[in-house]
């Protein structure tokens, strides 16, 4: 039986000759530029760029703000979707379409609007800013744009695996004598947790790249509310591309090992979920 | 397929005018929008009366650093004009595109027009603030753009820097009035149009330190009655240099043409035009009258020049970026 492997659909060769030129076409040869740009200074001086306290603040924020960004969006977008598929209402359909509005707006467009709404003179910033609450111009201002954009991540993917998801099984699970908790929790809960987690880890992904709704709501103090992206463009502007490009390449690595974590996470779920069943 | 091949036909027809046609690109920055839109036209009636040639000269907007980078990238723009000498320096520096000495070729160092960063202040000036020394007072509020990111912004800076040094101050004074103004500053936003918007449309700050003509405007833009312009004591000039570049005329073979697009700035017309947009003329006194009289420094007296103002105070780790780590 040592025959050679018989795919049971033909050209693989093909398809995965051109699915590699696209991908480096698209991803890699862009991304080794920036490799390559970045090892224009020694590696002394690469970190050296990279780690000082203003660059430090900002890749707390950015890494930060995003995942409290995604996590959020985890929660209200499993709660969205669970809405959407398993109720009927009146402007349902219109409550669908209005998930995929932060995908279609221009990002600065989303971001001069939620900061003129949150400002202190803003239609929610002047019932906020008696009570203390800054969120224009302060570290909070930045995770609302985060969530904002990045909202439709979960909704969609988990709203077609709940669509999917027979009544069945809930209803076996209650005549089982489970109650409404453990429904939930044994039987749902792991049929869309991979589905949550790339929707969490697209959304989270999303939000670290994220500059042009971010900047205007910021207020970009330097140690307080500077993001990542924009240390990135204040390098640029002092014509020092080699800096930038070291930066962006500290991002690329702790963006890349997250979701890489995320999706062994993921892996490992669908697994455990697996030999369970 | 007729509609594509009709298309294709008008396009290559339409590139082949265009062809013979002379062109200009000029690589701006931001808030010279509505001055080239007068000034463009102007130069192209003033050339075609001239030689009998029609030219188009196309337009490109932009943040004054990111502009310079386009053009250090490739951009091929016949003439780049900027709100800072440092900004065409870069491309002497860093593409070898014109030669060091670019600022000797033109009148006035290749300076035609300038504008002080002035204050402005909301109607009735409810915080009586008439000069720098005002903006450090508890409970004033200052909206600057961001120095590192903001010609705008680099000039406040400058201008607040110089107006201790050039009153007899010595640095570690300059230092610590900057830095007690930037306590002053809750929002620093990217560009100088970005703190005009926080300051008119969000109502945050006591007051916005912005260019002269900028001001103006403001003023067309929100009203006259909402703000007031503050005049201080001393303040920057903030010089708006032209330069052809080299490398791009030389291949397309606009050199004359550039040269005289560059000229007209200096010329009565030019300067003309230049204060109608409440630009200051630098060479000749067309509209002086209706300038205030200001006490002015330039970046080059107070400082030495552009790159030495550059390295020290806004370079990673300079003075601007300590200010904030104390």
């Amino acid at each position: 039986m040592k025959k050679k492997k018989k795919h049971l659909l033909p050209g693989f060769g093909l398809s995965l000759g051109y699915t590699l030129v696209y991908l480096s076409l698209i991803v890699l040869i862009p991304l080794a530029a920036v490799f390559l740009r970045s090892a224009e200074l020694g590696p002394s001086e690469f970190w050296a760029v990279v780690t000082t306290p203003r660059v430090l603040a900002t890749y707390r924020l950015t890494f930060g703000a995003s995942l409290i960004a995604a996590l959020i969006n985890l929660v209200f977008g499993l709660l969205t979707a669970w809405v959407l598929v398993r109720y009927q209402f009146f402007g349902k359909k219109v409550l669908d379409a209005l998930v995929d509005l932060p995908f279609a707006l221009p990002t600065a467009v989303a971001g001069i609007s939620l900061t003129a709404i949150y400002a202190p003179n803003g239609w929610l910033g002047q019932w906020l800013e008696p009570h203390g609450i800054k969120v224009a111009f302060t570290p909070l201002g930045v995770v609302v744009a985060l969530t904002f954009i990045g909202l439709p991540f979960v909704v969609r993917t988990v709203q077609p695996i709940l669509e999917d998801f027979s009544a069945e099984a809930e209803e076996a699970a209650a005549s089982l004598g489970a109650n409404r908790w453990q429904t939930f929790y044994k039987i749902i809960l792991p049929a869309i947790w991979p589905a949550l987690l790339t929707g969490f880890s697209l959304a989270f992904a999303r939000a670290v790249g994220e500059y042009g709704s971010v900047i205007f709501i910021a207020g970009n103090m330097p140690m307080v509310s500077e993001i990542t992206p924009l240390m990135i463009i204040t390098k640029l502007e002092q014509y020092d591309y080699a800096g930038a490009t070291a930066i962006a390449v500290v991002m690329l690595v702790i963006s890349f090992a997250l979701l890489l974590i995320i999706n062994l996470l993921q892996w490992w779920s669908s697994h455990r979920h697996g030999n369970r069943a | 397929m007729p509609f594509v091949l009709r298309s294709a036909l008008l396009t290559m027809l339409l590139s082949s005018v265009s062809l013979q046609a002379a062109e200009l690109l000029n690589a701006s920055y931001d808030v010279t929008r509505e001055f080239y839109k007068d000034f463009n036209p102007a130069f192209t009636q003033y050339w075609k009366d001239k030689t009998g040639e029609t030219v188009t000269i196309n337009q490109s907007h932009g943040g004054s650093s990111k502009q310079a980078r386009a053009v250090i990238d490739g951009l091929e723009a016949d003439v780049i004009t900027m709100n800072r000498s440092a900004d065409i320096d870069v491309l002497a520096q860093k593409a070898k595109l014109i030669p060091a000495n670019w600022q000797t070729r033109l009148p006035n160092n290749s300076v035609p027009s300038a504008s002080p960063t002035v204050f402005l202040v909301r109607k009735g000036n409810p915080k009586h603030i008439k000069d720098w020394d005002d903006l450090v007072r508890p409970g004033v509020a200052v909206v600057i753009p961001n120095p590192k990111t903001s010609g705008n912004g680099k000039y406040s800076y400058l201008g607040a820097w110089g107006y201790v040094t050039q009153k007899g101050g010595d640095a570690t004074k300059a230092r610590q009035f900057v830095t007690e103004l930037f306590k002053h500053v809750s929002v620093l936003d990217t560009g100088g149009r970005g703190a005009t918007t926080t300051f008119a449309q969000r109502e945050i700050g006591d007051v916005l330190l912005t260019f002269e003509n900028e001001v103006h405007l403001i003023q067309q833009e929100f009203g006259d009655d909402k703000y007031e312009a503050v005049y201080p004591s001393l303040t920057v000039l903030a010089e708006n240099p032209v330069a052809w570049v080299d490398k791009v005329v030389d291949k397309k073979g606009t050199r004359k043409l550039a040269q005289a697009y560059l000229e007209y700035h200096f010329s009565a017309q030019g300067q003309a035009i230049a204060a109608k947009h409440y630009l200051r003329p630098q060479v000749t006194d067309a509209g002086q009258p209706a300038f205030k009289k200001v006490n002015t420094f330039t970046v080059k007296q107070a400082f030495g020049s552009w790159s030495d103002a550059e390295q020290t105070h806004f370079s990673d780790g300079g003075i601007f970026d300590q200010i904030y780590l104390k």
